[in-house]
């Protein structure tokens, strides 16, 4: 590639990146929710199967490594046990072998979390922040949809989620051009999702995944009304996947359960086990507020509010030149 | 060959798939937010020149090819071996009709060609993308027309038959595009 030292992207794009971090502040500073910094590199990590850390030297005796985080959410969520109240933090964070017109190795990400917000408190703030933003960009007016999870394999697929086997979901996804090896339950809807469910959402509107399978909760609640769908969702805007949110699992017993869950089927794929944050597990017995948050993924919406074909067209230099 | 995890993978990496050698011509990743990751691959086959895509879990291994590319000198051939030479080992290697295929054509005593070994053995021969070659035989044409206007075949020493203009006569050496079997140029000698 020719002239790897320069950055690609123009000082224009450089500039509304500037102005779209100061519009999101703006934002936040008018709801009254304060705006944090926490360590990016820590001595434990995220457990999530799906999720690689970079790991560096130890940063104290107790540990043999230390982990660059991929989110901000255990320092936050410590915050918020110990009464800091509504929060935020845009920072940079870290995930090992991401890399796509979509995706880049290091990005920045912005997470909030807002004290008494349940799940459709939160997705209504989104859609404040994003119209506020689409409108700063002046992007078209956009429509709200909110679907569940299984009601976007039932409209696109006629598939019921909670209905049909693993087998017959590998079926599909061969189908569906996949030749790889044996996909579980979760891993066969996660390819359905991403290849078909998600480039067949309507473009022009904001959408909002609800209810995914709880086996897919990460660290969010189960719905108290149906155990079989976890209080999450996802953000979609244009076609893409912008953030993530959860209304918060807060019991610190499940919290460990799900670490350890985590760590089992990292061994059983092959992976290594990733040291449990202690600290956020004894902060949530101290007691975690009833809370809602999300993360979101800047450079994506950056490049979304743009038009921007991929998302190394919206930062300065990226995993191949960085 | 190592497996090679396909988070790994990139461009112009050669794969083992069905005991076939392929390289990889693209590679992207799609991932939904908290799940697993897939990787799409476009790979051509090395023999056939078959494109096909091909979607695994970013976690999935695939055994890589032992896939290499050296300039060798060719040499000459028995009719049933194309045999080449090493320009600085001087070690000779011996490659099938079927691995020089169509581009047998292009071969010119001496040449430099980029030879792609799989296991040690050739199984591609890239000819130069420019050879010269003489002409043996093609239709005299009008005599004192030089205007290039028009082409007829002519046949070259090694039986390859290329468009030329029509001013261009037997025992001419001239240039011919491999990569498009198209005439170039008449070469002074």
């Amino acid at each position: 590639m020719p002239d790897m030292w320069k950055s690609q992207c123009p000082l224009s794009v450089l500039q509304k990146r500037a102005f779209l971090l100061t519009k999101i502040r703006e934002f936040f500073s008018k709801r009254n929710v304060l705006e944090v910094e926490t360590p990016i590199l820590s001595s434990s990590g995220n457990t999530d199967v799906n999720i690689e850390s970079f790991t560096s030297d130890s940063i104290n005796s107790d540990f043999s490594k230390s982990y660059l985080r991929t989110s901000p959410e255990f320092p936050l969520k410590r915050l918020l046990c110990s009464g800091i109240g509504d929060v935020f933090e845009i920072g940079k964070v870290f995930r090992k072998g991401e890399y796509s017109t979509t995706h880049n190795c290091e990005f920045t990400m912005l997470e909030w979390y807002r004290i008494e917000f349940d799940f459709y408190d939160l997705i209504q703030e989104v859609t404040e922040l994003i119209s506020e933003l689409s409108k700063a960009f002046d992007c078209s007016v956009i429509n709200i949809e909110i679907l569940t999870f299984n009601q976007c394999f039932l409209n696109q697929l006629n598939i019921n989620v909670f209905d049909v086997s693993t087998e017959e979901l590998n079926k599909i996804c061969h189908n569906f051009d996949y030749s790889g090896s044996q996909l579980t339950r979760d891993e066969a809807l996660d390819y359905l999702f991403a290849t078909q469910i998600q480039p067949g959402l309507n473009k022009q509107n904001i959408t909002y995944v609800t209810h995914y399978p709880a086996t897919q909760a990460a660290l969010a609640e189960i719905n108290p009304e149906d155990s079989n769908t976890a209080l999450r969702f996802e953000v979609f805007y244009q076609g893409h996947e912008l953030g993530n949110g959860y209304q918060e699992l807060t019991h610190s017993q499940e919290l460990l359960n799900r670490f350890i869950m985590d760590n089992k089927n990292r061994i059983n794929n092959g992976s290594t086990e990733v040291q449990i944050d202690s600290n956020l597990i004894e902060a949530m017995k101290h007691g975690m507020p009833q809370c809602s948050g999300i993360a979101m993924g800047i450079d994506r919406l950056l490049m979304v509010l743009l038009g921007a074909s991929t998302i190394h067209d919206v930062m300065p230099f990226n995993a191949l030149n960085s | 060959m190592a497996n090679v995890g396909i988070n790994e993978f990139k461009n112009g990496m050669k794969l083992l798939i069905n005991n076939e050698p392929w390289n990889i011509t693209d590679v992207d990743m799609v991932k939904p937010g908290k799940g697993q990751a897939f990787t799409r691959i476009k790979i051509k086959n090395l023999k056939t020149g078959r494109v096909v895509d091909k979607t695994c879990k970013s976690t999935d291994k695939i055994e890589t090819a032992d896939v290499m590319e050296y300039e060798y000198q060719y040499l000459y051939n028995d009719g049933e071996t194309y045999y080449f030479m090493h320009p600085e080992t001087f070690e000779q290697i011996e490659a099938s009709k079927e691995a020089v295929g169509d581009n047998a054509k292009w071969l010119v005593e001496e040449s430099m060609c980029v030879v792609t070994l799989w296991d040690n053995n050739p199984i591609v021969v890239q000819p130069p993308n420019f050879i010269e070659m003489k002409i043996v035989d093609t239709d005299p044409g009008l005599k004192g027309d030089t205007s290039g206007g028009g082409g007829k075949p002519a046949t070259l020493e090694s039986g390859a038959v290329v468009q030329i203009p029509l001013f261009v006569q037997i025992g001419e050496v001239i240039k011919v595009d491999t990569r498009t079997g198209e005439y170039s140029s008449r070469v002074k000698s």
